[in-house]
């Protein structure tokens, strides 16, 4: 089964090959050459020496968000990660905060769930009933297209601890939700008020700060800076902020 | 090919996870952080609680800004006591804070995609936290606070130059200081967030917008700010005290 290669410029590359019961790591020696990823070794393994090897993937150029593992224990798109970086050995294995299903390949639909519990965009009564296209300014459109660069890769779950090592999964939708959110409560057009969301089942309170959602973010979002302390700042606005309370009351507001 | 000991891929890994993105090994930051940040508090500490006065002359010790000398029955009350609060709470509640001191004292996590040590049900910000809610008070505070250091600044330089002296070498750390102090205290989340963060049309509330530019400007290096800013008052403090204690001479120019 094992495809003899050149024992020079080779790599050593460790593959997590199993499903939901067990499994090894399982050593493959792969020929590298210039520029090589590493969702190129994988590919080359599962086309000369493992055709079962589950790994799932499209396009190759780091925005699809398909190719989402752990390399060396650290989570990355394998298309955006070249073999270079890693020396003569390393390893590859699944993201750790989702069920495995087998190999490379994690069931993530638990975040297709979250996305479901937050309620799309809604515009007031009156712009939905605006014949007129609705006119944006650059300033707004900048603002929340930072988060839709999002590709949905869910990197920045595997690593939230809240979820990785903690299985919060109860309390707290996950960084990529809480940029979802935000670009929802920081559109211009938008009416709806989503913070007793984030306070509640969203759990935005649940997150502090350790910003390694920004860190491996392969978009470069600033999850935490532009999206997250935005969204627990609005909502200390409405539940930990006693001279708004009291604004409020002076205004006949609840 | 050859296969590992067997192994799930969701079980711990080792707690020497590299972060691909850092040159530096992942025990460097929190180490850093809990040796500069513990020796910091700890000298802080003795200053507030020992030290009777930060006044040399046209120069006062940022701890001791704005001097306020109350004497209960003939018992001076420690003066820093009335103005350490202020910062320690705006510290204490600091979004980037937040991320030095749960991950190098708490280690929640330590680094990125490491394990962390075993211990009761994680609830984040949303209990023993909860206080950091309230960054915006503690943001309230330091605004004045720093406006007493600008003045001390001004009132330094122009007392130096009626004593027949140009400039002294503390009215320049003095000035250092209180430079990186209003980069910290103006690039705050808190503040960013007031100044136009909570607006969703950006384009109707110009001078906020404009505001918010100002302050993300800021932002954007906040931790550095955060680091500079500790070190400068540190020193500042340092030097102010040797005057105080007589053991270096006084630098100026005339």
């Amino acid at each position: 089964m094992a495809v003899s290669t050149p024992s020079r410029n080779v790599v050593l590359m460790s593959v997590f090959r199993g499903d939901a019961d067990g499994g090894e790591l399982v050593n493959y020696r792969v020929p590298i050459r210039e520029g090589m990823v590493v969702l190129d070794a994988v590919l080359w393994v599962q086309a000369n020496m493992a055709p079962d090897l589950a790994v799932r993937w499209n396009c190759k150029a780091a925005k699809c968000g398909s190719c989402s593992a752990e390399i060396n224990g650290f989570p990355r798109l394998m298309c955006k990660s070249p073999v270079a970086e890693y020396g003569e050995e390393f390893t590859v294995r699944p993201m750790r905060t989702f069920p495995i299903i087998r190999d490379l390949v994690t069931d993530v639909s638990w975040n297709y769930e979250v996305n479901k519990k937050i309620p799309p965009f809604t515009p007031s009564a009156e712009d939905a009933a605006d014949p007129e296209p609705w006119r944006m300014q650059q300033e707004d459109v900048d603002r929340i297209t930072e988060f839709r660069k999002c590709i949905e890769c869910f990197l920045c779950q595997d690593v939230c601890h809240v979820l990785r090592n903690h299985d919060r999964k109860d309390a707290f939708f996950g960084p990529r939700f809480m940029i979802r959110t935000a670009s929802l409560e920081m559109h211009p057009k938008d009416a709806l008020d989503r913070r007793p969301l984030m306070k509640g089942e969203g759990g935005v309170g649940m997150c502090n700060i350790t910003k390694c959602c920004t860190e491996v973010c392969p978009e470069h979002i600033h999850i935490t800076d532009n999206a997250i302390i935005p969204l627990k700042e609005r909502v200390a606005d409405l539940y930990f902020d006693p001279l708004r309370a009291i604004g409020r009351r002076l205004r006949g507001k609840k | 090919m050859a296969t590992a000991p067997a192994a799930s891929s969701h079980e711990p890994l080792p707690g020497t996870v590299q972060n691909p993105y850092s040159a530096l090994p992942n025990w460097f930051y929190p180490a850093n952080v809990v040796f500069w940040l513990g020796l910091f508090v700890v000298y802080a500490a003795v200053v507030v609680l020992v030290e009777r006065t930060g006044r040399y002359g046209p120069y006062l010790s940022p701890f001791f800004s704005p001097e306020i000398n109350l004497r209960v029955g003939g018992f001076l009350i420690p003066p820093a006591i009335w103005v350490a609060w202020a910062p320690l709470a705006f510290r204490l509640t600091c979004y980037y804070y937040r991320k030095a001191y749960f991950r190098s004292f708490l280690w929640h996590p330590r680094s990125c995609a490491v394990n962390e040590p075993k211990r009761a049900t994680y609830r984040g910000e949303t209990r023993f936290w909860i206080f950091n809610n309230l960054h915006r008070y503690a943001f309230y505070a330091i605004f004045i606070q720093t406006l007493f250091l600008w003045y001390d600044v001004i009132a330094g330089l122009l007392q130096h130059q009626q004593l027949g002296a140009v400039l002294g070498f503390g009215n320049l750390l003095m000035l250092v200081n209180v430079l990186a102090l209003s980069g910290y205290t103006y690039g705050c989340h808190a503040f960013r967030h007031l100044a136009g963060g909570g607006v969703d049309c950006f384009s109707c509330s110009r001078v906020r917008f404009a505001l918010w530019r100002g302050v993300t400007v800021l932002n954007v290096r906040h931790d550095r700010w955060a680091w500079v800013s500790m070190f400068t008052v540190w020193g500042t403090d340092v030097y102010i005290r040797l005057l105080v204690h007589g053991v270096i001479p006084h630098a100026a120019w005339n």
